[in-house]
């Protein structure tokens, strides 16, 4: 079927790509601090994005000790730990800035630099056979700009914000004009200063991205042949390009109107506020998909893998993808059904916002299908990746009632929001994500994980977010508004309950790190391919850890290879 | 504006049509129906009036209050508004009977698809990878299915969206940080300001801390009010969940719909867009009361009432008149009379 470069003659003074010791590697400072080798650097992302949800995870654990109970329990003792003086606005001023703070961590340095910044960096030139990313060390600085931008949001909590204390409390949208004439101080400079550094390090990302699929795919391996995740990843750097820098336009107004006196945003002076809302969400929106996507490329190979089964409906799969990120963009404005839209416009938006829930039922449907008539091993990877299935369904429905524009005007901006978006994230951005890392955990550090850990990490984990948002849907429709501290007696049930359930999420937390110590000193030896015959795509022909360098010389796609399979035949 | 109307017109008859169609199909509508046959009788009881002292305005005791969360509640707040009525029953009998089948649907054959071809029950996996059938079939059911949800969530908004006649009471709500002003340019122009109480007092009162107010949004029950949204600061958003009403206050703009409260009570909300420290400490209270003494309350505050009774008679009279027969040649009168008196 096909060839692979081993089964030709092996010039001179070269090597093969399988394991051995001519990797020249540099020291260890020129290694991991000026890298340029998409391995090291989609490590470094894995990394940065773990220590950055442990901060993110770890603020939402004072959010839910604060909500436990009606009052103002905790925050105090927060402001004065963050070194401002607590009063009563202070203290809510805190819980501001703790909601907006999670939220960006979580989008931007958590979700985002694992899904694309790391396994994106790591498997997409293995998959498609290049020996790296198209430009090394664009995809240094992409990192380094990311770690940057995470160091400003930091900084920016250490600074005043507003006159009630330190820090930005402006929630993730940054909305005009709490963040510009009601935000004084330099902490919301530094925040959009964060999301700046981040968004041109996402930008860079995504150029490099499409380069590479574009160019570097392996002799043979046709767009219709690339395996789903790099299809994902690709969508999602088209995505990244085309949202960010209207993310970057509406940031970089906010900025001056703070700073220079312009008026974009001021009612009063010729701008409108919810000119801001319209740009953002026009990043905002398309933002949720690409923190989606790579999720679901990652599914698709860990479902097929462990069904013994290639993917069906590939193509169905792939476009379904395209229509995604297509409709994607033109669905913002379902952010802003309350903002005083006239009743044409929200009635667009209801049915447009409809639409994406055909392409995301194939998707359902499809993984579904694969596994029907498939032989399934219920390796951790495969749990984590039914368990995103059905978690991912209930927030996707909840998306549908959500898109009424009619049946919004009761749950806008309420905690059914705020279940909804984790359903979709929480479970499934971070299902995938967990999915994805046991998956390709043994190929990236060449060591076995606990499946039993993996699997107890699984319905520890499964059962604590349930419960910690399931009874949201319940608050929401009660009426709680988001973004409160403090509620009526009424809504203590479920608060307390969700709180519980914080509990149970954060000792599950504890078996993935457990499970990551027994993996680096107890755990076996990973084989190139520990997962079997399923595993069909290119990382897999390679050893555990990858060669520094690998495919140095290309391997060879058959022409005549069904697409499904990904490999040379040799392999 | 001419694509509203339209759509409005047709979804009417679209939405008719849709409604006789559940009628056939879903079991749940019965239950529905049901309902909404005890519920005349439900508003024939709420509707007695509150006691009106002769002197003028007592605020409502809490035996009123009507819209409010329960203690570990897991439903809407029941609705006191037509528009709210709809919207509850699309949510109860269409929407969560959809996505619950949709997910205990996909909940099924994720557990068929486990147990019937574990490795154990099927070792030998099948090679299949397309059926063009069956992938028709997922995307077209779903497409029919949305159609059926688009249909009454289109015309929801339309309703939602009636422009508000000409006799309405307007009432806007200002946003501050962090209280809200509700001004009566009907009524003289006055503004009442709205502070939340602090938890004691509310206790006291037997309101619920955290959403009882000093001075209430008074508001005249079964009249058509023009509520109007701005804020003074930052973005507040005015919501009233028994009201399925909820409208952002935009510096700088007037946001407007209509509201239609159909029985005296008390009905609480809260802001719902982030708007500084205290976003949750700046409640609404809306007090809903008959006519004569929504009008009794606008005389304790210093405002007027007359120009808007005379509006309204007149208003009166020309559905009457219309009845008569001569429909438009008298409304056109009377809006070149009502015009100089505003």
């Amino acid at each position: 079927m096909a060839t692979t470069a081993e089964t030709l003659p092996i010039p001179e003074g070269q090597s093969a790509d399988h394991g051995h010791d001519a990797d020249h590697k540099p020291g260890f400072f020129a290694r991991w601090f000026m890298s340029t080798n998409h391995k090291d650097i989609g490590t470094l992302y894995l990394i940065f994005a773990i220590f950055a949800g442990i901060i993110g995870g770890a603020i939402s654990g004072i959010m839910r000790m604060e909500l436990a109970a009606p009052g103002i329990q905790y925050l105090g003792w927060w402001v004065d730990f963050m070194g401002g003086e607590a009063s009563f606005d202070a203290n809510l001023h805190m819980w501001n800035v703790l909601i907006t703070a999670h939220g960006l961590i979580m989008v931007f340095f958590m979700v985002m630099p694992a899904m694309i910044g790391g396994f994106g960096n790591w498997f997409v030139p293995l998959m498609i056979g290049a020996p790296d990313m198209a430009f090394p060390r664009m995809n240094n600085i992409s990192f380094w700009l990311t770690v940057a931008g995470f160091m400003s949001l930091m900084f920016s909590m250490f600074v005043p914000g507003s006159a009630a204390g330190l820090g930005a409390g402006t929630g993730w949208t940054v909305y005009a004009p709490l963040s510009t004439t009601y935000a004084n101080g330099p902490a919301v400079d530094f925040a959009i200063f964060s999301l700046h550094l981040a968004g041109a390090g996402s930008i860079l990302g995504a150029t490099n991205f499409i380069t590479t699929i574009f160019n570097m795919r392996a002799p043979g391996m046709t767009l219709h042949k690339m395996p789903l995740f790099v299809w994902s990843v690709l969508v999602t750097a088209f995505l990244l390009l085309l949202a960010l820098p209207v993310l970057a336009a509406a940031i970089t107004m906010l900025l001056t109107d703070r700073n220079f006196d312009t008026t974009f945003f001021d009612g009063s002076r010729g701008g409108d506020p919810v000119l801001y809302q319209h740009l953002f969400w026009f990043f905002g929106h398309p933002e949720v998909y690409i923190m989606i996507l790579p999720g679901f490329g990652m599914v698709s190979q860990i479902v097929a893998t462990f069904s013994r089964k290639p993917v069906f409906g590939y193509l169905g799969m792939a476009y379904a993808m395209v229509a995604i990120g297509v409709v994607g963009f033109i669905v913002w404005a379902h952010h802003m059904y309350t903002v005083g839209l006239d009743v044409n416009t929200k009635m667009y938006f209801t049915a447009a916002t409809m639409v994406i829930a055909v392409p995301t039922g194939v998707k359902i449907f499809s993984w579904i299908a694969t596994m029907w008539g498939g032989s399934l091993e219920f390796k951790s990877p495969l749990v984590w990746s039914l368990g995103f299935i059905f978690l991912f369904t209930v927030g996707g429905v909840t998306g549908v009632v959500l898109a009424n524009g009619g049946i919004d005007d009761n749950l806008h901006d309420t905690y059914y929001v705020v279940a909804h978006f984790h359903y979709v994230l929480s479970m499934g951005a971070v299902f995938s994500l967990f999915a994805g890392f046991y998956y390709w955990f043994p190929k990236m550090s060449g060591r076995m994980h606990s499946e039993f850990l993996s699997h107890l990490h699984f319905w520890t984990f499964f059962v604590g977010v349930n419960v910690i948002f399931f009874p949201q849907h319940f608050l929401g429709i009660q009426g709680m508004p988001r973004r409160y501290p403090d509620y009526t007696a009424a809504y203590e049930y479920w608060n307390q309950i969700s709180s519980m359930g914080y509990m149970i999420m954060a000792g599950s937390m504890l078996i993935f790190f457990v499970n990551l110590i027994y993996a680096y000193t107890m755990g076996k030896k990973a084989a190139d391919n520990p997962w079997g015959e399923g595993a069909t795509t290119l990382e897999w022909t390679l050893s555990s850890p990858p060669p520094f360098h690998q495919f140095e010389t290309l391997p060879v796609i058959d022409d005549n290879a069904d697409y499904h399979d990904h490999r040379p035949a040799s392999a | 504006m001419a694509l509203g109307d339209w759509s409005r017109r047709t979804l009417r008859i679209v939405t008719t049509l849709w409604a006789a169609a559940l009628l056939a199909l879903a079991p749940q509508v019965a239950v529905a129906q049901d309902e909404a046959a005890e519920a005349p009788a439900a508003v024939e009881a709420a509707a007695e009036t509150p006691a009106a002292e002769t002197s003028g305005y007592t605020p409502l005791g809490p035996e009123w209050i009507k819209g409010q969360p329960v203690d570990g509640g897991i439903d809407f707040q029941p609705q006191y508004t037509d528009d709210g009525q709809f919207a509850y029953k699309m949510h109860t009998y269409l929407l969560m009977p959809v996505i619950t089948v949709i997910s205990l649907f996909v909940l099924g054959l994720l557990l068929w698809v486990v147990v019937r071809y574990r490795r154990n029950a099927n070792p030998e996996p099948s090679k299949t990878t397309h059926n063009t059938f069956i992938e028709v079939v997922w995307t077209l059911v779903p497409v029919l299915v949305l159609v059926g949800i688009a249909i009454p969530s289109i015309s929801l908004l339309a309703r939602q969206y009636e422009t508000p006649p000409e006799d309405a009471v307007t009432v806007k709500a200002t946003g501050y940080q962090w209280y809200w002003g509700y001004t009566y340019p009907d009524n003289g122009g006055f503004e009442v300001i709205s502070n939340m109480l602090p938890e004691d007092e509310a206790i006291a009162r037997g309101e619920p801390a955290q959403l009882a107010v000093d001075n209430r949004m008074v508001l005249p029950a079964n009249t058509p009010i023009r509520l109007q949204t701005t804020a003074a600061d930052v973005i507040h958003a005015f919501a009233v969940p028994s009201l399925w009403f909820k409208m952002d206050a935009v510096p700088g703009r007037l946001n407007e719909r209509l509201l239609t409260i159909n029985e005296p009570g008390i009905y609480y909300g809260q802001c719902s867009e982030l708007c500084g420290a205290r976003h949750g400490y700046m409640p609404i209270t809306v007090e809903a009361l008959p006519r004569e003494q929504f009008d009794a309350w606008v005389l304790s505050q210093g405002g007027t009432v007359g120009d808007e009774e005379e509006i309204a008679e007149d208003a009166e009279s020309a559905e009457d008149a219309a009845e008569a027969g001569d429909a438009e040649g008298v409304a056109e009168a009377d809006a070149a009379e009502a015009a100089p008196a505003e």
